[in-house]
């Protein structure tokens, strides 16, 4: 019960792109059409729900304070956690560089379309920074840590999607100022969608 | 990089007219996540200029011995080497700020403008054309940084740096801070108006 809320406010209380700001670089550049952005949108929420307890059971078993206690006695009081990141990051590229592989034998359409976006889901924040909020938050499963990580992926990829449906409306409809043109009508576009979602912040559940 | 650019306009292209932020969109979490308070604001930018360009001499050194199959891995493992310093350093000597930026200087690791900058530039340049663009992209995202932190703190709670600036007068007068502004949708209106004054003013760069 207590993941299942915990999957609903990573979704839209937590979510990342409206809360954290975190993988906003590729959401702008790559939310014009609808149809990409739900593909990046899928590979995200792929990549976090793997990425998450992964680096959970790493955190858990080799980096905290104590974490290597399985060893022996001796290892009790050993403290790896300045290392977090390295390893964190590693198990990030890697995980993209086979996702990368599987997009391109199973995808090609996709493959080409996400272009140099595909790789740089290693850089995306979102992905890192789920990661870091766990650590952060001290996650009590690995359970409650694929629950996160798939309910900031699917929050990741609402954010996207919703975001591509309207900048596809305005580009065909609207007469926006010429130096607002693309980018800068879409920060204001995510701006105003934020304000929308910060008033799930008042939901208790 | 066919033609050769020299030296100048490496350092101050990234200014205005090749900025980071605002001109090749890279980094944006952070300008918005750090930007409510100017002093978390400068040290970020500072952090950020530091790894930026030392990540950068780094590869542009080692660039024809990597292997381009694994070069993300080890940009990645450069910077976040780096990272690491500058975040102990940064606990060390200034707790407070560091507590503030929270996850934030961690994720400069995954802060688009060192993997952009690094595929773009070190990969093909040599070390000191690349520590100049280090140099100078870390610069143009500060001067971002800055300015979007200076609207977002004088308006939203009346301070510079910690210091009160609107007067009591002003408030007895009925004059109220903008809560608004410290919530986080409102760093991306700032960034999307200096993208507009930014545009308005380098008419080359507006979409079609």
């Amino acid at each position: 019960m207590e993941n299942l809320n915990l999957f609903i406010r990573s979704i839209f209380i937590d979510n990342m792109i409206f809360a954290y700001f975190l993988g906003m670089c590729s959401f702008i550049a790559v939310s014009k059409n609808v149809k990409t952005a739900f593909g990046l949108g899928v590979a995200v929420t792929f990549m976090l729900t793997i990425t998450l307890p992964i680096n959970y059971l790493l955190n858990r078993y080799v980096l905290s304070t104590g974490a290597l206690s399985w060893l022996g006695a001796e290892f009790a009081d050993i403290d790896l956690s300045f290392l977090s990141l390295i390893l964190f990051i590693a198990v990030i590229a890697s995980m993209t560089q086979l996702v990368e592989m599987a997009v391109e034998k199973y995808a090609p359409a996709l493959y080409s379309s996400l272009g140099i976006f595909l790789p740089l889901i290693a850089v995306n924040c979102a992905i890192l920074g789920g990661s870091l909020f766990m650590q952060q938050r001290g996650f009590g499963s690995v359970w409650t840590a694929v629950c996160a990580g798939s309910g900031w992926g699917i929050g990741w990829l609402l954010a996207i999607t919703a975001v591509a449906a309207v900048r596809e409306r305005i580009a065909q409809y609207a007469n926006i100022p010429g130096p607002l043109r693309g980018v800068g009508i879409t920060f204001i576009i995510t701006a105003l969608m934020g304000i929308a979602f910060m008033s799930f912040l008042g939901i208790k559940i | 990089m066919a033609e050769k650019i020299s030296n100048k306009s490496v350092l101050f292209n990234p200014f205005s007219k090749d900025n980071p932020v605002l001109v090749q969109i890279l980094g944006i979490c952070s300008v918005l996540a750090v930007t409510v308070k100017l002093e978390p604001a400068i040290v970020m930018g500072l952090s950020v200029i530091a790894v930026l360009a030392f990540s950068n001499v780094i590869i542009s050194l080692i660039r024809t011995t990597i292997p381009t199959n694994i070069r993300i891995i080890v940009q990645l493992v450069v910077v976040a080497g780096l990272v690491v310093m500058v975040s102990q350093f940064l606990e060390a000597y200034a707790y407070a700020v560091s507590k503030q930026l929270s996850v934030f200087i961690s994720l400069i690791i995954t802060n688009c403008i060192l993997m952009g900058r690094l595929e773009a530039f070190a990969m093909a340049n040599r070390p000191w054309p690349s520590f100049l663009d280090g140099v100078g992209n870390g610069i143009g995202y500060s001067i971002i940084l800055v300015i979007v932190a200076f609207f977002r703190e004088l308006l939203g709670s009346g301070t510079l740096l910690g210091y009160q600036v609107v007067p009591d007068a002003a408030y007895e007068a009925g004059y109220v801070n903008n809560g608004l502004m410290i919530l986080p949708p409102m760093a991306l209106i700032v960034v999307a108006c200096i993208i507009w004054v930014h545009r308005s003013f380098n008419k080359d760069l507006q979409d079609k």
